[in-house]
């Protein structure tokens, strides 16, 4: 295959439907057209060009239209998919996936998570599908760019006859006026047309950069997602969670272990009736419980210099803040939101020693649930010691020994072994909530439950996010590419003198509404005919056919 | 071929293999992203400062030119307390050997530990993350979570969740890291 040499003398690149110079149709289809079809102005749209190696193959594939189309509506059939149910992240964590999904939604809930759409916005294939779209945006748009440039580019004043007859807007009369087009000239300037001439013959053009709207959109699009790829980035986003208790000094997850929280006190108010407005009262009794505020007083810390992790000594206090919904700890990029909290966990447990005949009581033993002593000496001869403590006491083990299954003292329970001036050598009694046991025989002595000190766990998330100003711009450069291509018609006006006749035709890409006025007012009272709408005749014969 | 279509060839190829890239990373990254943040075999393993129950203080670099086997572990976790005696074994017969255990409870009661301690007679430093600052530097969440690291300092093998090991496992996990 060589290039096209179009009888004008211009060189066409193969492929080429009208002759980027002249215009002159250089197909046998285009020939036959009644009317050109000027979407890419006849230009050799790559992908149709060649089809040999491998690497073109896959060019031309994604070079399709209709290709970058189905990929959209796939992308929307399978992203409609996933809303049915809630995705995986945003279920409640007392129950697995598989089995929320069961218990839910039933057996279709088990195929939906079966078919892996729990988590589909994150699976490879939709992000194949996404990265597909754009790659699909990147080829289409070089291939349709580059020829339509060109084609722009390239084209001259004189065009061939054929390509003006074929043009919408077209007229052939004889010239009864304004013999040198000297009006029409002053006139498409006025209207800001840039006005080429050549032997007599008059091209006049504006809005160009119109044409380069939808590209500019593909622009914006492609910075988009590119912005969104960046999340996968580290450093770029995090979004993690940290349950932290009042009182506790934890790690900000995401910061690199350079920053440290303390939740010193975490609030929870709800609406009083009485001291609240009057115009809530009905829906207090209504619903009961109402939330007012949800707010963690904490204490940013970061790790001074060369400070290791372990070493909480070395701390640098950043700030106090309250932390409220909507009203997140900023620093350093990060935003730390109140996401979540948990009221009332265990943190100090009391028990009296007390004689079981007698009632009397001899002192109180208070147990911190996160760092209990060995002993509590309760004077007089009484002493208490601990010989056992499971936080979260699940049942005994077949050896007789208590099990916990976490640190976390959500059913504590103790062995003691309690001494007395009457026993000496101590009673065991094992204790529980609600339970007390007393494995080597009767004691005469039992620790009896006297109160119990809690304190709130806050959760919140950690977020930052580097990639937002990449959106922005992704989306602004989208929306002037929207602009561009809406609000501008890319205009053109050929004026051609043919044996004293004239030919005039216009194009534009959209609103030939708008060009015919502009048109009718230029050529007015010049003696230069009209051109006329061919589709528009064309419609007007179709129908009187049909009638 | 003319000029001009190997020339066009080239772009292409070099397009596509761009948007390739670009794509493979992503997908790569996102199927990562549970990963992120976790020590990998390889790395040199990040230094901490922990206190042991006898108050003495041991810092991870100050190992260097010995091999240290990282052990995250919780009274509570069943694989934890089996492996135990195990580490207790080779620590004896390593620890002249140049390699050294050190094992890092995940933030429990001190009562609770040292009751475990006595309990098994375990004679290798045990030491308390009670911030969870360590346990978040290596990413720790299912235990046990050892972590084995070379004289150089550099992370030979990361051992996560109950592997059913032996105590020939942890002889080899020693004699890997032996200076």
């Amino acid at each position: 295959m060589n290039d096209m040499k179009c009888e004008c003398g211009h060189v066409n690149p193969v492929g080429t439907i009208l002759c980027e110079s002249c215009g002159k149709a250089l197909t046998e289809n285009a020939q036959k057209e009644k009317l050109h079809d000027m979407r890419y102005e006849g230009s050799a749209r790559r992908s149709q060009t060649y089809n040999k190696t491998i690497i073109d193959k896959i060019w031309n594939f994604f070079s399709s239209v209709k290709v970058g189309v189905w990929l959209i509506v796939l992308t929307l059939v399978a992203s409609s998919l996933g809303t049915i149910f809630p995705q995986k992240d945003m279920l409640p964590t007392n129950l697995t996936p598989e089995e929320y999904y069961h218990k839910e939604y039933g057996w279709v809930g088990q195929l939906w998570y079966k078919l892996g759409f729990e988590d589909l916005y994150g699976s490879w294939w939709y992000l194949l599908l996404i990265a597909a779209i754009g790659v699909s945006l990147v080829i289409c748009s070089l291939d349709r760019f580059i020829p339509l440039h060109r084609a722009l580019k390239n084209q001259r004043v004189t065009r061939h006859e054929g390509f003006m007859k074929r043009q919408r807007l077209y007229i052939d009369a004889a010239i009864t006026g304004d013999q040198s087009f000297a009006k029409v000239k002053e006139r498409l300037k006025e209207k800001h047309y840039r006005v080429k001439e050549e032997h007599g013959n008059l091209f006049a053009e504006k809005n160009r950069f119109s044409r380069w709207g939808p590209y500019v959109n593909h622009i914006g699009l492609i910075i988009f997602l590119i912005g969104a790829m960046l999340r996968f980035v580290p450093g770029m986003y995090v979004d993690e969670l940290l349950w932290i208790r009042e009182g506790e000094t934890k790690v900000i997850p995401g910061t690199h272990e350079k920053y440290l929280l303390k939740n010193n006190k975490f609030i929870l108010d709800t609406y009083q009736k009485g001291k609240d407005n009057e115009a809530f009262n009905q829906a207090l009794d209504r619903v009961g419980t109402v939330a007012k505020n949800f707010q963690t007083n904490v204490t940013l810390y970061k790790r001074k210099e060369g400070a290791l992790p372990g070493e909480s000594g070395k701390l640098a206090k950043v700030k106090d803040d309250e932390i409220k919904v909507n009203h997140p700890l900023e620093f350093a990029h990060y935003s730390v939101y109140q996401m979540d909290y948990k009221p009332n966990e265990l943190k100090t447990m009391t028990l009296q020693l007390e004689n079981k005949k007698t009632k009397k009581t001899f002192g109180q033993v208070k147990i911190d649930l996160f760092n209990p002593k060995d002993v509590y000496d309760l004077q007089k001869g009484y002493k208490v010691k601990l010989i056992g403590y499971y936080p979260n006491f699940t049942g005994f083990a077949k050896d007789g020994e208590p099990q916990s299954s976490s640190p976390i003292p959500d059913n504590p329970a103790f062995l003691f072994r309690m001494y007395s001036p009457e026993h000496p050598k101590g009673e065991v009694s094992f204790v529980a909530i609600r339970q007390n046991v007393e494995p080597l025989g009767n004691n005469d002595y039992k620790m009896s439950f006297a109160g119990i000190e809690t304190r709130n766990v806050s959760a919140l998330t950690v977020h930052k996010d580097l990639t937002l100003w990449i959106l922005a711009v992704g989306g602004a450069i989208f929306m002037i590419g929207v602009i561009q291509g809406a609000y501008w018609n890319h205009r053109r006006i050929w004026l051609q003198r043919k044996e004293g006749n004239v030919l005039i035709a216009a194009h534009t890409n959209k609103n030939y509404y708008g060009i015919k006025k502009e048109l009718a007012a230029i050529l007015d009272g010049t003696g230069l005919p009209v051109p006329k709408d061919q589709q528009e005749g064309k419609k007007e014969k179709e129908k009187e056919k049909e009638v | 071929m003319s000029q001009k279509k190997k020339q066009r060839l080239y772009i292409r190829t070099a397009i596509l293999i761009i948007l390739l890239a670009a794509v493979g990373y992503t997908l790569y990254a996102n199927l990562n992203k549970d990963n992120q943040g976790k020590i990998n075999v390889g790395e040199k393993a990040p230094d901490f400062v922990l206190k042991d129950m006898q108050g003495n203080t041991h810092r991870l670099s100050d190992y260097k030119g010995k091999g240290v086997f990282l052990n995250f572990w919780g009274t509570y976790c069943p694989p934890c307390k089996s492996e135990m005696p195990y580490m207790d074994d080779v620590y004896k017969s390593y620890k002249n050997k140049g390699v050294e255990i050190l094992a890092v409870d995940v933030g429990e009661a001190k009562f609770i530990v040292n009751k475990f301690v006595k309990q098994y007679k375990l004679s290798f430093p045990i030491l308390i993350d009670k911030d969870r600052d360590v346990q978040s530097v290596y990413g720790v969440d299912d235990l046990p979570h050892s972590v084995l690291i070379g004289p150089d300092g550099k992370v030979k093998k990361v051992i996560v969740g109950n592997a059913n090991l032996t105590k020939n496992d942890f002889k080899g996990f020693m004699e890997s890291i032996k200076p």
